[in-house]
């Protein structure tokens, strides 16, 4: 199995949050063309039928355009990729939010190490 | 595109499969898997029609399988045996003439992407290119179905990866078929559209890995383990 892919989550999911954080940190950028659907497969080692429907959430998503003949295209969108953008970030501080929690730490505790920490941070430069 | 209707098959007194019932659709990659002696050999031979059914009924495109159909079937077989003294040019050569479907500049350019030396004598070849080079006789024909028993039997991981890859690049998706037998599943894993699982002889399973995986959360391996014992 291309190693990158965990076998018990669908591996188009996986392709789509991939592309995405790949907009997300500029990687990919608006209006860029996506490869073709057989070289994305070839690339990334898996069955084109997962890259299509890959491409069909994107679209679904309104991430990607496909026009006919061209290609998918990275939207131009500024609002729906703010949107992305903002979603990822959410996501991020939901899982460490999440996760301290779990370590047993309470809301204010939690700012008070974050500040500390990237005070912290400041001063190894 | 093929169908198993109530088809068993018995060697003397041992059923290799039991009454199975099966349709698969064109255009997708099947992996077929079973423990050794499930019956997934006798299933690929059946529908290459190099076996015929003790009871019940093949078909293929509507028609009934049998030794003819090599027209619409390009069989890898599991065994390793060729003509020692032909070079590997002599083997696309002899495989052309063979077969009207076969498409030499296809091979010609198989064999580039494998790294093949044509001028090489097949006796000379290791084990890993011999196993590249069936796939190359394989890939070369323009046939609407690929059986594959056990491409991936005892070559090492860059081998594998090759015919993986191979595959990928060179099946004309969504138009050709491809049903492969393996117990390399972390190889074929991220390639499959549907697994068809074998247990003693019986059809325990035809699914779809995505769905697997998303309805689930299970890779293949773990519903394996699940259901087989």
């Amino acid at each position: 199995m291309a190693d990158e892919f965990q076998a018990s989550r669908p591996i188009y999911m996986q392709i789509v949050e991939k592309i995405t954080q790949q907009i997300a940190r500029y990687e990919r950028m608006p209006g860029d063309k996506l490869p073709s659907v057989r070289e994305m497969a070839i690339a990334l080692g898996v069955n084109p039928n997962t890259i299509q429907r890959t491409y069909s959430e994107l679209e679904r998503m309104k991430i990607v355009e496909t026009r006919r003949g061209q290609g998918t295209f990275i939207t131009e969108s500024g609002e729906v990729l703010d949107k992305l953008r903002t979603k990822l970030q959410h996501d991020l501080l939901d899982q460490f939010v999440r996760n301290m929690k779990e370590l047993g730490i309470k809301k204010e505790e939690m700012v008070q190490l974050l500040t500390s920490y990237l005070h912290e941070k400041k001063g190894d430069k | 595109m093929i169908q198993f209707q109530h088809v068993t098959k018995k060697y003397g007194k041992d059923y290799a499969v039991k009454n199975i019932n099966l349709s698969l659709e064109e255009g997708k990659i099947y992996g077929l898997l079973g423990t050794n002696g499930s019956g997934k050999s006798t299933t690929l031979k059946m529908i290459a029609g190099l076996v015929q059914p003790t009871n019940g009924e093949v078909l293929v495109n509507k028609k009934k399988a049998n030794r003819r159909m090599a027209e619409e079937v390009s069989y890898l077989t599991e065994l390793d045996r060729f003509y020692e003294s032909f070079t590997v040019h002599d083997m696309v050569q002899f495989s052309a003439s063979q077969f009207n479907d076969f498409q030499l500049d296809k091979a010609q350019e198989l064999l580039e992407f494998m790294h093949l030396d044509g001028d090489k004598k097949i006796k000379h070849l290791s084990k890993g290119n011999r196993g590249r080079l069936k796939l190359v006789l394989c890939l070369a024909r323009t046939v609407p179905i690929l059986l594959l028993d056990e491409p991936f039997s005892g070559l090492d991981p860059l081998v594998r990866e090759s015919i993986v890859k191979s595959l990928l690049t060179y099946i004309d998706f969504g138009k050709q078929t491809v049903v492969v037998a393996t117990h390399e599943i972390a190889e074929v894993e991220a390639i499959l559209d549907n697994i068809i699982v074998l247990n003693n002889g019986d059809l325990i399973a035809n699914l779809s890995v995505e769905d697997l995986r998303e309805e689930k959360g299970q890779s293949i391996i773990e519903w394996m383990k699940e259901n087989i014992n």
